[in-house]
C-alpha cells in the first residue's frame, strides 16, 4: 500500500515537472538552438523547419498546426523569413498565447538592426524582404540579442526556472564573448577579401568579420543564376582574385562547381542552422565554429 | 695717327668680331629652339602615340574580355545544360518553391491589410466551336476561342481586431462582349481567440469541401475547374451566406472537424436553393424543371456542410492529408425536393529534406464525389419526379521536375444515372477528359501554363482543346494553406 502511494506520488511529481516545462516551438533550427541553450531541460522544443530545407519555403503542413496549438512559446525570426508559411499556420493554431505581441510569441528581431532594408518595394529587383535582410544570425553578436529575448519571454512565463534561464543566458553570451576574439583572430588576415555566395543571407557574417560576401550567384533574390551573370561573376571573381563560393545546403551546387571549375576557387558548404552540413549538430558554437575555421582554411590554402 | 688708326680698326674689328660672334650666337640660339621645337613636337608625337597605343591597348583588353565573358557565357549554358559531373557530394539541386501553392507569398510590411490583385488571362482554341457552352463549365475557365479574362481578383486581408481577422475577395471578369462583371466571391470574417480549440467564420465563404472547393483560381494546378466539381456545385463552387464552426480535435495527429451552415440560395449554392436559368419563356429552370421560389422556412431549409479532415507525416518528406465531406440541403425543383452530397479527398506530397525555394516535389490529388439530387415532377415540361445520381473522380499527379518547372496530369471521369432531361443537360450524362499540363512559373509572382484536353463524352462527342494561361500577382498576398 506504502509503496503505491509512493509510485503515485512519484508519478504525480513527474507529471508536475512535465507540465512545469515550457513546451517551445521555434520555426528555424538556429533559433532552436538558441532557445535550447537558454532552456536547457526546462523546455520541451520543436522545430519547425529541417536544417538542409530552405526557410523561405518551408510547406505549411498541418502537423505544424498541432504543434502550435500545444506551444507555449513560439521563437519565431520576427523579420518576415517565414511569411510564406507561418501566418497560415498561426491563423489555423488557434493559440492564444502566441498571437502578435503575446509575451509567448518570441518576435527574436526585436533590438537586431536590420539591414538593407528597400526604401522602395520593387518585386522587379528580385524578390526582396520589405523589413530588411532577415538572415542576422550568423552575426555571433546578433545571436546574443537572440538569445536575451528569448530568455526574456522564458523569464516572464517560467519565473520559477528564471535564474536558470538566467545562469543559462549568461553562460552562452559568455562563451560567445570568449569565442568571438578566437573567431575574429582566425579571420583577420583576410580582411577584406571577397567571397561569393548564392544567395545574399550571408550579409550579416560577412560584416561581423571583415569578408565581402558581396557576389552572388543568383542575378537578383530568388531569380535563378543565368549564364550571363554567372558569366560576369566569373570576370569579377578573376579581377578580384576571389576563390571561394559558399553554398548553403538547400541551394544548387552544381552551379557553384560550374563556376569554381572555370575560376580555380573552392566550393564550399556551410549552412546557417545547425545540423545543416556535417559536424555543426552540437548547436549555435559549433555550427560558426565550424563556419569560421573552414572559410580560414579555404581562404588560407589559394593565398 | 697711326695709333689712333689701329685703335680706330681694332675696335672696328672687334666691333667686327663681335657682331659676327652675335650673329653666330643668334644663329646657336635659333637652331637649338629649333631643335627644342622639334623635340617638342617628337615628344609630342610619342604621347600621342602612346595614348594611342594605350587606347588601343584596352580597346583590344575590352574585346578580347567581352569575348572572353561571351565565350563563358556560352560555356557556361552548355555545362549547365549537360549534367556536367558534380566532382563533389552535390546535395541539393533545383530552385522555386512549392507545388499546389505556387504563391505562397505575403508581404505585409506597415499596412494594417495585405492587399493583392491577381490576374489570370487565357488564350487558346478548341474544336467546340464555344467552348463554355459544354466543354468548360468554370466561371472561371476558358470561355471562348482566342483571348479570355475570367479572374481578375482583388483580395485583401488582416487583423480586425484582437479577436478578428477579415477577408475579401472582389473578382472582376469579362464576358464574352467583353463587359466587366464583378462579384463578391467572398467576405467574411474569423475568430482568432476562441476558447476549446474553436474558429469560427462567417459571411461569405467557400464552403469547406473536399479540396480544391475552397481554393481560388490561381491555386489550382489546371486552367479549369474539374468536372466533378462543376457538376455537383456549379460553375461558381460551393459559396454562400452562412457561418462555419471547426474545432481542432484533441488528437496527436492533425484532426479538423467542420460543420459550415448556409444560407443555401442562389447560383452559388448550385445544386440547393437555385433558381436555375431561365428558358425561352423566361420561366426559371434546373434540370429541365420549373423552379418554385421557396421561402425559408426553417433551419431545415439551410444547407449544412460537415468536413472531418486528418493530415499524418508519413516520412519527414511525405505528408497525406486525407478528408471526408458532405453537403446537405434542399432545392427547388419541388416544396419537399432534397439534396445530398458526399465527397472524399486524399493529398499527398513529397519533397525533399534539401528542396530549393520547394523544389523538386510530387504531389498528387484527387477527390471523388456522389450526388443524390431529388427532381420534382414538372408535368408542364413532361419530367416526372425522380432521383438523378451523379458521380465522379479526378485525379491528378504534379511533378515539379527543375526549378520553376511543373508538370501535372490529369484524369477525370463522371457519369450519373439516366434522367429523362440528360441529353439537353450539359451538367449530367458520362464524361472523360485527359489533360496534361506544364507550367513555368518566371518568380513566385507569375507563371505560364500551357494545357491540353482531350474531351470525350456522352453528349459531346469526342473534342480538343488547348489553353495558354498567363498570370500576374502583385501586392501582399495572405500565406496559403498546405
Amino acid at each position: 500500500m506504502k509503496k503505491v502511494s509512493l509510485i503515485i506520488l512519484a508519478l504525480i511529481a513527474l507529471a508536475a515537472t512535465s507540465q512545469a516545462k515550457l513546451n517551445v516551438v521555434a520555426t528555424t533550427p538556429d533559433l532552436g538552438s538558441i532557445a535550447r541553450e537558454i532552456g536547457g531541460d526546462k523546455i520541451d522544443l520543436t522545430v519547425l523547419a529541417k536544417p538542409t530545407e530552405d526557410p523561405h519555403f518551408v510547406d505549411a503542413k498541418p502537423s505544424f498546426i498541432v504543434k502550435l496549438n500545444h506551444a507555449d512559446v513560439l521563437v519565431e525570426g520576427g523579420a518576415e523569413l517565414e511569411i510564406g508559411w507561418l501566418p497560415a499556420l498561426l491563423d489555423q493554431s488557434r493559440n492564444e498565447k502566441l498571437a502578435a505581441g503575446a509575451p509567448g510569441h518570441v518576435a527574436c528581431s526585436q533590438g537586431i538592426q536590420l539591414l538593407e532594408v528597400p526604401s522602395t518595394l520593387d518585386r522587379s529587383k528580385g524578390d526582396v524582404h520589405a523589413a530588411g535582410n532577415p538572415h542576422y544570425t550568423p552575426d555571433p553578436v546578433n545571436a546574443k540579442i537572440v538569445a536575451q529575448n528569448i530568455a526574456n519571454a522564458f523569464c516572464a512565463l517560467d519565473p520559477r526556472s528564471g535564474d536558470i534561464f538566467r545562469a543559462n543566458l549568461k553562460r552562452f553570451t559568455d562563451a560567445i564573448d570568449a569565442k568571438l576574439v578566437e573567431w575574429q583572430k582566425t579571420l583577420a588576415p583576410f580582411k577584406g577579401q571577397h567571397v561569393v555566395a548564392y544567395h545574399n543571407s550571408w550579409l550579416y557574417f560577412g560584416d561581423r568579420f571583415g569578408l565581402q560576401i558581396d557576389l552572388f550567384l543568383e542575378p537578383k533574390p530568388g531569380i535563378p543564376p543565368t549564364p550571363a551573370h554567372l558569366a560576369e561573376v566569373i570576370m569579377k571573381m578573376k579581377a578580384d582574385n576571389t576563390h571561394v563560393i559558399i553554398v548553403d545546403p538547400y541551394l544548387n551546387r552544381k552551379t557553384a562547381e560550374t563556376v569554381a571549375r572555370n575560376t580555380d576557387a573552392t566550393v564550399l558548404d556551410v549552412s546557417q542552422f545547425p545540423g545543416g552540413v556535417k559536424g555543426t549538430e552540437g548547436g549555435y558554437i559549433p555550427l560558426i565554429d565550424y563556419t569560421v575555421n573552414a572559410l580560414a582554411r579555404a581562404l588560407g590554402e589559394k593565398k | 695717327m697711326r695709333f689712333r688708326t689701329s685703335i680706330i680698326s681694332s675696335f672696328a674689328l672687334c666691333a667686327f668680331v663681335l657682331a659676327a660672334h652675335a650673329q653666330e650666337t643668334n644663329e646657336v640660339e635659333l637652331l637649338k629652339q629649333q631643335l627644342r621645337q622639334v623635340l617638342q613636337v617628337q615628344e609630342e608625337q610619342r604621347q600621342k602615340i602612346e595614348a594611342l597605343t594605350k587606347q588601343l591597348d584596352e580597346m583590344t583588353k575590352k574585346q578580347s574580355a567581352e569575348a572572353e565573358r561571351k565565350k563563358l557565357e556560352q560555356q557556361l549554358a552548355a555545362e549547365l545544360q549537360t549534367n556536367a559531373p558534380a566532382s563533389t557530394p552535390a546535395p541539393a539541386t533545383s530552385a522555386p518553391w512549392s507545388p499546389s501553392q505556387p504563391m505562397t507569398v505575403a508581404r505585409a510590411g506597415s499596412a494594417y491589410m495585405n492587399i493583392s490583385f491577381d490576374t489570370l488571362m487565357d488564350v487558346g482554341g478548341s474544336t467546340a466551336h464555344d467552348p463554355s457552352a459544354q466543354l468548360e463549365l468554370g466561371d472561371h475557365d476558358p470561355i471562348k476561342r482566342g483571348f479570355s479574362l475570367r479572374n481578375a481578383e482583388i483580395a485583401v486581408d488582416g487583423a480586425v481586431d484582437p479577436y478578428f481577422k477579415g477577408f475579401g475577395n472582389i473578382v472582376l471578369k469579362l464576358d464574352k462582349n467583353n463587359e466587366t462583371e464583378i462579384e463578391l466571391e467572398e467576405a467574411y470574417l474569423q475568430t482568432t481567440s476562441l476558447p476549446g480549440n474553436l474558429q469560427v467564420k462567417g459571411g461569405q465563404f467557400f464552403a469547406a469541401f473536399g479540396r480544391q472547393n475552397p481554393q481560388h483560381p490561381h491555386q489550382w494546378a489546371f486552367v479549369d475547374d474539374p468536372l466533378i466539381l462543376t457538376r455537383a456545385f456549379g460553375p461558381e463552387g460551393l459559396r454562400s451566406v452562412g457561418a462555419q464552426a471547426s474545432w481542432l480535435v484533441p488528437t496527436p495527429f492533425y484532426t479538423e472537424a467542420f460543420l459550415g451552415v448556409l444560407d443555401g440560395q442562389g447560383g452559388t449554392a448550385f445544386s440547393f436553393r437555385n433558381p436555375g436559368q431561365p428558358d425561352a419563356l423566361g420561366v426559371d429552370r434546373f434540370h429541365g424543371r420549373a423552379t418554385m421560389d421557396n421561402i425559408l422556412r426553417g433551419p431545415g431549409d439551410l444547407v449544412y456542410v460537415p468536413r472531418l479532415a486528418s493530415s499524418f507525416d508519413l516520412t519527414d518528406q511525405q505528408t497525406v492529408v486525407a478528408g471526408v465531406s458532405a453537403a446537405f440541403g434542399p432545392n427547388e425543383t419541388g416544396t419537399h425536393k432534397h439534396t445530398q452530397v458526399y465527397g472524399t479527398d486524399l493529398y499527398w506530397k513529397w519533397k525533399p529534406a534539401n528542396a530549393h525555394e520547394g523544389f523538386p516535389f510530387v504531389s498528387w490529388q484527387t477527390e471523388g464525389l456522389y450526388e443524390i439530387f431529388d427532381a420534382g415532377a414538372d408535368a408542364g415540361a413532361g419530367l416526372p419526379a425522380e432521383t438523378l445520381r451523379d458521380w465522379g473522380f479526378y485525379s491528378q499527379v504534379l511533378w515539379g521536375f527543375k526549378p520553376r518547372w511543373v508538370a501535372g496530369l490529369r484524369g477525370e471521369w463522371v457519369d450519373g444515372n439516366h434522367g429523362l432531361f440528360d441529353s439537353q443537360d450539359v451538367f449530367r450524362g458520362q464524361r472523360t477528359r485527359i489533360s496534361p499540363d506544364l507550367t513555368f512559373y518566371p518568380s513566385e509572382f507569375s507563371k505560364i501554363r500551357l494545357q491540353y484536353n482531350f474531351d470525350q463524352g456522352e453528349f459531346i462527342g469526342t473534342q480538343h482543346s488547348i489553353w495558354l494561361q498567363v498570370e500576374f500577382l502583385l501586392g501582399a498576398h495572405g500565406a496559403h494553406k498546405f
